[in-house]
């Protein structure tokens, strides 16, 4: 399992964890009935507090989207549906993110849109 | 439960207060940075939870004990300076903490020097500062103490050693076990640390966990200690 060791300033180390392994589980490198690494390895891997990777796994847990088999360790879940309802949540948070800078640059929603099918055009 | 317990601790050299009644309660399984600038009294405390000096009033309580023989043998202490019989080889100076503690691990320690490719047979003298540095963090995270405190524990190294000594430092992460790390490096620790202790002329000004601080002022912990100490 990568993740990537820098992480940004103003938002806890726990929540950048999280947004960090819902990707990679969206983006198929962890695939349904994986298995995660430990708490301790990914410690060491991303150089942080293990009571932080643990807060991490606790908010995964909550969403449905990792479980923890009592002996064995914490497995991605089989539910395919939960994933792609996730994988539609982050696309929309990238889509008003998107759109919010767009607004700061001087572009209303309309003229973004515009800008977006020009654009789609040339790639076509 | 609480590992460390501080009650209105004060400590004056002749004219100049260094400690001026200090509270402060750590629980265990914590890895705690301990904040402040060169001068603020970082120092001064570790060293009177390690009874190397003596508090002008107010009492320190680790696991519940007062300061004493006991407690010396479940706090581990790193110095901010080398105080190693240098004359020593890494061998005999890891036989020395191991005739000295009962809780060493003369194993981890061997395994630790083995995996640095540290030459077990050098005279302390000889290695380099970097190696030195090692070589005391990791007689002094061999022991299977309840309180790690560890003073200055990157200062002067470079950074694959820097490197090195948190990743040991998660690596010796137990439940049961609190470490504390002095430092003014804060961007190096912040992500090891579960709670930060600011200290400023003596006072504790704030003591809340990393992630608190990130959410309410959105802000890392290296910002908000340049913006409390500006």
């Amino acid at each position: 399992m990568n993740i990537d060791r820098q992480f940004s300033n103003d938002k806890p180390i726990y929540v950048q964890l999280v947004q960090r392994i819902k990707r990679l589980i969206v983006s198929g490198a962890l695939q349904p009935g994986d298995k995660l690494d430990s708490v301790r390895d990914i410690a060491l891997d991303a150089k942080v507090n293990p009571n932080t990777v643990q807060r991490a796994f606790s908010e995964l847990e909550r969403t449905g989207l990792v479980y923890t088999q009592r002996t064995s360790g914490r497995f991605i879940t089989d539910d395919v549906q939960l994933i792609s309802d996730m994988r539609q949540e982050l696309a929309t948070e990238e889509i008003e993110m998107f759109f919010e800078n767009m607004k700061q640059l001087g572009f209303d929603d309309a003229a973004t849109i515009k800008m977006v099918k020009e654009k789609n055009h040339e790639h076509s | 439960m609480s590992i460390l317990n501080c009650e209105n601790l004060s400590k004056a050299f002749g004219r100049k207060v260094v400690l001026n009644n200090v509270n402060l309660s750590i629980e265990k399984g914590r890895i705690v940075g301990l904040l402040g600038p060169n001068g603020s009294g970082k120092t001064t405390l570790i060293k009177i939870i390690n009874t190397l000096l003596v508090p002008d009033c107010g009492s320190v309580r680790v696991d519940g004990l007062e300061l004493g023989i006991e407690t010396k043998g479940i706090v581990s202490y790193l110095p901010d300076r080398e105080c190693l019989p240098d004359w020593m080889s890494v061998e005999e100076l890891i036989q020395f903490y191991c005739d000295f503690y009962e809780d060493f691990s003369k194993e981890k320690a061997e395994r630790m020097i083995e995996s640095l490719n540290i030459n077990i047979k050098e005279k302390f003298r000889k290695l380099s500062k970097g190696t030195r540095e090692k070589v005391q963090l990791i007689l002094v995270m061999s022991r299977n103490a309840k309180l790690y405190l560890l003073d200055e524990p990157i200062g002067g190294v470079d950074p694959v050693t820097r490197d090195y000594i948190l990743s040991s430092i998660i690596a010796s992460y137990n439940e049961e076990a609190t470490v504390v790390i002095a430092t003014h490096l804060i961007n190096d620790v912040e992500k090891i640390l579960d709670e930060v202790v600011f200290i400023k002329a003596g006072e504790i000004i704030l003591h809340d966990s990393v992630d608190n601080i990130r959410e309410e002022h959105n802000m890392s912990i290296d910002e908000k200690f340049r913006e409390v100490f500006r």
